[in-house]
């Protein structure tokens, strides 16, 4: 049963010799093909490197690093020298995309010892909320596999959840690290914009996609922040702002620290077992010895619709490199080089990518520029200000993660604008480029995981990470295991 | 609210070099009026004075030394990824004139 266990506890076996780095990545991978069947989460599989790499960190000998020899999958827009990573779209599929260099995350990683298994399912390029837009098909829940994972890193998180890896990498931005952890039991950050560098990682909306892991529990997931952050010359928009020992304050508690419930974020007809859980949470903070206090985030209703300009717009144009020349997919006798790139594109992006698209090209041709892209900019200086203010008052805010738990395979197909609702609690932070984690805080009635979200001002993942881990220890939530 | 027409929706296309076929063109115009009807209430909000913002947590220029990259990927693995034939380290496109 290694594949059970924490970060924290392989560890430790590793340094006292019980066991081996090979015997943990066999055990990943013995598990990933008794179980992935039924959930769809992962992609590629880079099992037999994975083994060479394992041996040779065994001959070598663990290092004190706690990642040293301990296996992860990272989601498929992570580039990896040789590896396959198509975005989990028929654009990159159909030619097998495997990129030349490494990204900067899954080089960091290589260098604490840390072993890549492979690549999880997402939607295409990220574009979703359920794992079903990609070109694999759906990732399932493990806790119901008639639901969705949730999205865009539902392999990630259902990876995890099934105890198919220790930990994986993840992209959030519009929710899509906290959105499936919350579905799937599982605890994932977005860190800062600009705490984790974006190099190598396929591109959605540039300026609001962040890195950032899904582990068991909060305690791994400071280790592998801490491994992950900090500036990097090869992605200008990280920042040098000094990246702080997460372990050392980790333990510290949360007495006296003021917690922010923003009475926008419970609005009337929310699901009522979401909102007892997360007010329950609130209670088991405060006996902990933080206060709470109700605070006001007046732009909250335009955070999702802001996000709907911005993201768009941002992918009309990266999407732009996809044109059949340097990488991807490839059609043959062209009538001339527009007829190559309308056909190499239009047979290799999916439904939701070209919607994208073509939002985006609509908002920023020539007239409508000011009155959708300029001002969703504008809207998003009044949210970042309104956490600014929020944060003169408190430490942290808590919120759900998502209105509902997971919801069912196809219940949102064909209506765009419901699935984007799945983001409503998600994108305020987004706009006003803050970390915020999610950390199980129940179950619904149907045995399905409930998140609890904790935010913080930029650059604070430190105490993010210390209410969550201060919640997690007084309860037995994240001890719950998925019967699959 | 913004109502896109069969036409709108063709001329978008175009600009976005992609290609709906006439079974599709009606669904994306339901779909892409649905989205520009749920994006139109930002118009509501009184956004004078207000600053846009780009970059979010205000870094700007990020400077590094002046070495050169001795860690460059060759450049016959970047044009290994093309499926279009290499002529002399070049990747040959169709013409743009057909």
């Amino acid at each position: 049963m290694l594949h059970t266990l924490t970060i924290t506890q392989a560890h430790a076996k590793l340094k006292k010799k019980d066991i081996s780095s090979e015997e943990l990545v066999r055990a990943c991978i013995d598990r990933t093909e008794a179980v992935d069947k039924s959930i769809n989460a992962i992609v590629h599989r880079s099992f037999d490197r994975a083994l060479l790499e394992a041996k040779k960190i065994d001959e070598q000998g663990v290092t004190s690093h706690p990642l040293c020899g301990i296996p992860y999958f990272a989601k498929d827009v992570y580039c990896e020298e040789g590896v396959p990573t198509t975005a989990c779209s028929n654009i990159l599929r159909n030619k097998n995309y495997c990129p030349p260099f490494d990204s900067t995350t899954t080089k960091r990683l290589k260098a604490a010892g840390a072993i890549s298994l492979g690549k999880t399912n997402t939607d295409e390029f990220t574009m979703g909320a359920s794992t079903e837009t990609s070109c694999y098909g759906v990732t399932r829940n493990p806790w119901d596999t008639t639901r969705v994972a949730g999205g865009s890193s539902g392999g990630s998180a259902a990876a995890v959840a099934a105890d198919e890896a220790f930990f994986a990498l993840a992209t959030d931005t519009g929710g899509s690290i906290r959105q499936p952890a919350g579905y799937c039991g599982m605890t994932g950050i977005r860190p800062t914009y600009g705490r984790t560098s974006r190099y190598g990682v396929m591109s959605m909306a540039s300026s609001l996609d962040t890195i950032g892991p899904i582990c068991k529990n909060i305690e791994d997931l400071a280790i592998v922040l801490q491994a992950i952050a900090g500036k990097d010359t090869m992605d200008g928009t990280t920042s040098d702002t000094a990246v702080p020992d997460y372990h050392a304050t980790l333990k510290n508690g949360v007495k006296g620290m003021k917690i922010g419930l923003p009475k926008e974020y419970f609005i009337d007809g929310m699901n009522s077992e979401v909102e007892g859980a997360v007010r329950e949470a609130a209670k088991a903070l405060v006996s902990l010895g933080a206060t709470m206090h109700e605070i006001s985030l007046p732009h909250t209703k335009y955070a999702t619709p802001c996000y709907y300009v911005l993201c768009p717009c941002e992918v009309s144009s990266n999407m732009a490199r996809y044109d059949g020349v340097r990488y991807g997919h490839t059609v043959e006798n062209p009538a001339d080089l527009l007829d190559y790139y309308v056909r190499v594109r239009s047979e290799g992006f999916g439904p939701e990518v070209k919607r994208r698209i073509m939002i985006g090209t609509y908002a920023l041709s020539a007239g409508y520029f000011d009155a959708y892209y300029r001002q969703a900019q504008k809207i998003r200086t009044l949210i970042k200000q309104d956490f600014m203010e929020a944060y003169k008052k408190v430490d942290v805010i808590i919120s759900p993660v998502s209105p509902t738990p997971a919801f069912k395979v196809g219940a949102h197909e064909n209506d765009p604008v419901a699935m984007y609702l799945e983001d409503v609690f998600l994108d305020g932070q987004v706009m006003a480029g803050i970390p915020a984690l999610s950390v199980n805080c129940g179950f619904s009635n149907d045995q399905l995981p409930i998140g609890l979200q904790i935010m913080g001002p930029q650059w604070g993942e430190e105490t993010v990470l210390r209410a969550a881990y201060a919640y997690e220890q007084a309860t037995e939530w994240h001890k719950q295991k998925p019967s699959l | 609210m913004t109502q896109l027409s069969a036409d709108q929706v063709r001329h978008i296309a175009k600009l976005a070099r992609l290609q709906i076929s006439d079974s599709e063109v009606e669904t994306y115009a339901k779909n892409l009026t649905a989205i520009l009807g749920y994006i139109d209430q930002l118009q509501e909000v009184d956004t004078s004075g207000v600053e846009p913002t780009a970059q979010v947590t205000g870094t700007t220029n990020m400077l590094r030394s002046d070495e050169i990259c001795t860690e460059k990927i060759p450049p016959e693995s970047l044009l290994g990824c093309s499926a279009l034939p290499i002529n002399d380290d070049q990747i040959e496109t169709p013409s743009a004139h057909g």
